[in-house]
């Protein structure tokens, strides 16, 4: 197989999760909300993954709603709070997830206003930015921890208190800063938090939201009062454990798994240096330690992912859920990066398994395929 | 799987059962750093072609268990998540045109909670009472039909006393008004036979975890010919045809297709089997004074035998029966003391909807599990019909129904 | 649901079950509860002529609690005078079976028990 770099798209199962999570797909089995002994087993495991996760988080336990993944807890944020409560406005930044700007713009064609907080050219939200949009009927602001893209960090602490001196909920999308840096709910006094189990190598299927109690949330799915009512249907059991043992894994691991990716992404943004018609986006912003986004000048973006894949390295030109698009991505854009730049972009996300050869292997892979002569980058794209 | 004497005997199969080794083997090659892994809508590489392709291929298992069409399968989070995209997404999508909805009294929550919130919005839901068999009687429903009624929600197998309605006389006469019919098919998939290219049916729920497969796992059905219109209820990136945004749980969707595949393969001979130890029960049992089977007994899934022991609590008697792990109705509602409103919607009185066990037996029962539960039951209702003040009346004749009762 | 250890024990083991002819007039029979509500309680007293409850049997249809409940019950109003009886309350029989609050409507259940034995036997013999 090819070398992975795309563990911003998904990260393979930690060992350690699925040695966790395999006894409940096997011996252990019942339904949660059964009264037998069967049913007390999974409770139980269910208890335990939200303290693991809780504990990852700086968050209690009591907050955490687990839930199918990541854009169902995106979902859930905007019109669980938002379709009932008579909610007027919320804004949300450009640069978010498709999971959360499209039951944003649900919400938007059922009348709420929807305001857009621009970003730097940076990929970064400033205060002056939210300022502008931020309003008296503000209800809920949303600005993700870390892009998924380019990787860049936004200040939620600040922005938070922003929101709330405005009288507003605050909610940011964890799920990429997730595992890979320290994040606390509490302490940056945000009110709502998504996250997402396969992206911090726990399993596909799962998810939270971590959620402050005081906010008048309501169920998206109904028939069934689990997840304290917030989210009906049978708990999946295994993959909540799975979630709950890598949280406690990144907890553990996670200043270590940190500088391995960052060591990695330095060399390799140092040695792209050599190429001139290589932009690193985001490259002044703090960063995730793992994430790279660049745009090769005059290189069409599909043919450079092809290239790519001949060579053996699994990257992606930014999400993987609109990777299907040939479009500039809408953050590239928000950030008012060039589209032809915007087009050619290559995410190159590290993981706890990657290692400096396959960061130099890779470098010389960029090196062919750039030093192609231009009418043979033309064929291959007609191919 | 009942070979170790510390663990109760499993009979709780239609709350959920255990994963088949076999779906458990599919899995793990999904599952791990050594894995097939990667996320299936990653278009750009070998890992997210491979998790997309192992996904088509148990797209196909499910289809071909229920002669669907693979892009007539849309991959949920569970049945609760397809019966409420079901439901709200057509009424949605109709709203313009109607807003009436038709459903049964003893459906699951999932579909009788998403029309409570639809009233919530300001549609109108007739709740049809059921037979005493547990069956909807066809004429009864034509009659709540209307020019505004847009969707009518009936399930196929009764999770709680099981019994198997006619969606196929249904179907038609829900096509003959062109209402769109959603059928929950959460209890009956793998256990009756069900084949969507000649039912009259437009939508149906699928579990994985109640056939052997995974949870958090289930699926629509949404036919393309005529196309089923509805609303998304997930929304974001656009997967699954636009109907359920949100990354595919991969090792999920192979379960859930391998346990389809599997059904597909063993359904008859395992039918016959359950059969023979459901009668083995109700034969143990059926001498007992006062003791009633709930629901048909004939249009009946194999595995479900669902019985009241007339003055005796359930619950109490779920605790005499600690070493049999059943549950006195549906598991979403066990918690509570209400006695089940499936019951109750039969015409059943208070004592006996008080006094129901769902015996819900499956691929790994044994005949000798059910020789030592017949054995356990009989004691444990003899002994708490012995502390029974009910049971005393019983016997000295008194009609309970002639005692004014200070209801508290 | 898990039960407390006393439960169970009184459950298991339920002590004075049984039965008096209610038209004898130094039995007080109380029953308490309907069916509709899943828990129907029968505690009956035994008083001699001082006024001392000197025997009490119960059968009860209802969980494991209201069982247990009916149970302890009868173990401590026997010796007790009427007003003794009568004074026990349902937050003593709760505490000492440590009853979960979704189960503390079984105590309660079984003080209206002892209560309306007492009445039955005092009107009888009034």
């Amino acid at each position: 197989m090819a070398v992975y770099f795309d563990h911003n798209a998904t990260t393979p199962l930690h060992e350690k999760a699925l040695e966790a999570m395999q006894p409940y797909m096997e011996a252990i089995y019942g339904n949660p909300s059964s009264l037998h002994r069967f049913g007390r087993l999974q409770r139980d495991a269910i208890e335990q993954a939200r303290e693991q996760v809780a504990a990852l988080m700086g968050a209690q336990s009591s907050q955490v709603v687990f839930t199918s993944g990541g854009t169902e807890a995106n979902n859930l944020m905007l019109k669980g709070l938002c379709i009932d409560a008579g909610v007027q406005r919320i804004a949300v930044s450009e640069i978010e997830h498709m999971s959360l700007l499209q039951p944003a713009a649900t919400l938007a064609d059922s009348g709420c206003a929807v305001d857009r907080i621009a970003v730097n050219e940076q990929g970064l939200v400033t205060q002056a930015s939210l300022k502008q949009v931020i309003k008296d009927d503000t209800a809920l602001v949303s600005v993700m921890a870390a892009n998924n893209e380019t990787g860049a960090l936004q200040d939620i602490k600040k922005l938070a208190a922003q929101a709330r001196a405005n009288g507003a909920w605050f909610h940011t999308d964890a799920s990429q800063i997730a595992g890979k840096l320290a994040f606390s709910f509490e302490q940056t006094g945000v009110h709502a938090m998504t996250l997402s189990a396969h992206k911090l190598y726990g399993p596909l299927g799962a998810g939270a939201l971590i959620v402050d109690k005081q906010l008048p949330m309501h169920s998206l799915t109904q028939g069934g009062s689990q997840e304290k009512g917030l989210r009906a249907g049978t708990e999946n059991v295994p993959a909540i454990v799975g979630f709950g043992m890598a949280a406690e894994l990144a907890m553990q691991a996670m200043d270590e798994r940190a500088d391995h990716v960052r060591t990695l992404r330095d060399a390799l943004e140092k040695l792209l240096q050599q190429f001139d018609q290589v932009k690193v986006f985001a490259n002044e912003a703090g960063r995730l330690p793992n994430t790279l986004q660049m745009g090769v000048q005059d290189f069409d973006g599909e043919t450079l992912l092809m290239e790519l894949d001949r060579r053996g390295f699994a990257v992606s030109s930014g999400s993987a859920c609109t990777s299907g698009k040939t479009e500039p991505s809408h953050v590239l854009k928000a950030m008012a990066i060039p589209d032809e730049l915007a087009t050619s972009a290559v995410r190159i996300s590290f993981g706890r398994a990657n290692t400096m050869e396959e960061v130099e292997r890779f470098v010389e892979a960029l090196e062919q395929i750039l030093g192609l002569k231009s009418s043979a980058v033309m064929m291959a794209a007609n191919l | 799987m009942n070979d170790k004497t510390d663990k109760p005997i499993y009979l709780d199969y239609s709350a959920t059962t255990p994963i088949d080794e076999r779906v458990v083997a599919e899995m793990l090659k999904y599952m791990g750093p050594d894995a097939t892994f990667g996320n299936p809508a990653s278009r750009s590489h070998a890992y997210g072609w491979q998790a997309e392709a192992a996904v088509e291929q148990a797209r196909q298992h499910i289809a071909d268990l229920v002669g669907a069409d693979p892009r007539e399968i849309i991959f949920t989070s569970g049945a609760t998540e397809s019966d409420n995209l079901a439901i709200k997404g057509v009424a949605h999508f109709n709203k313009k045109r109607g807003q009436h909805i038709i459903t049964c009294k003893t459906e699951h929550k999932a579909v009788l909670d998403s029309c409570r919130q639809l009233e919530r919005e300001g549609y109108e839901v007739t709740y049809l009472d059921p037979e005493q068999n547990g069956l909807v009687d066809l004429e009864k429903l034509k009659a709540a039909m209307r020019d505004d009624t847009t969707l009518v929600s009936i399930m196929h197998v009764n999770n709680e006393i099981g019994v198997i309605q006619d969606i196929e006389a249904i179907g038609n006469a829900c096509r003959e008004r062109k209402i769109v019919f959603h059928v929950d098919a959460a209890q009956s998939a793998g256990k009756v036979p069900i084949d969507l290219a000649s039912l009259p049916v437009d939508l149906m729920s699928f579990s994985a975890h109640k056939i052997y497969g995974p949870k958090g796992m289930g699926a629509l059905y949404v036919q393309r010919k005529p196309r089923v219109r509805l609303e998304a209820q997930m929304h974001g990136g656009g997967h699954e045809r636009g109907m359920r945004s949100g990354t595919l749980a991969t090792h999920q969707i192979v379960g859930m297709g391998e346990a389809f595949r599997i059904a597909n393969e063993e359904m008859a001979t395992e039918n016959e089997r359950l059969i023979t130890l459901r009668n083995q029960l109700w034969d143990g049992l059926k001498d007992m004074e006062e003791v009633y089977i709930n629901g048909d007994f004939e249009q009946r899934v194999a595995g479900n035998l669902n019985i009241s022991f007339n003055y005796v609590e359930g619950e109490s008697l779920l605790m005499a029966l600690k070493d049999l792990a059943i549950s006195s109705g549906s598991a979403c509602t066990s918690a509570s003391l209400e006695p089940s409103y499936v019951l109750r919607a039969l015409g059943r009185n208070d004592e006996l909807a008080h006094s129901s066990i769902r015996f819900s037996m499956g691929r790994y029962t044994t005949s000798k599990d059910i020789e030592t539960t017949i054995k356990h039951v009989r004691t444990a209702v003899e002994k708490l019909r012995e502390l029974s003040p009910l049971w005393d009346m019983y016997k000295d004749g008194i009609d309970l129904d002639s005692i004014e009762w200070a209801a508290h | 649901m898990a039960y407390g250890e006393k439960v169970l024990d009184h459950y298991e083991n339920p002590r004075n079950v049984g039965k008096f002819d209610q038209n004898e007039d130094n039995i007080g029979t109380g029953m308490v509860g309907a069916p509709a509500c899943g828990d129907v309680m029968r505690l009956q007293i035994k008083v001699n002529d001082e006024g001392v409850i000197e025997d009490a049997v119960f059968k009860t249809y209802g969980c494991g609690s209201a069982i247990a409940s009916s149970s302890l019950l009868t173990e401590w109003v026997k010796g007790k005078t009427l007003d003794e009886a009568k004074a026990i309350k349902n937050t003593e029989l709760a505490e000492e079976l440590a009853l979960p609050p979704v189960k503390i409507h079984c105590s309660v259940l079984a003080e209206d028990a002892i209560n309306a034995a007492v009445e039955d036997y005092r009107k009888k013999n009034a």
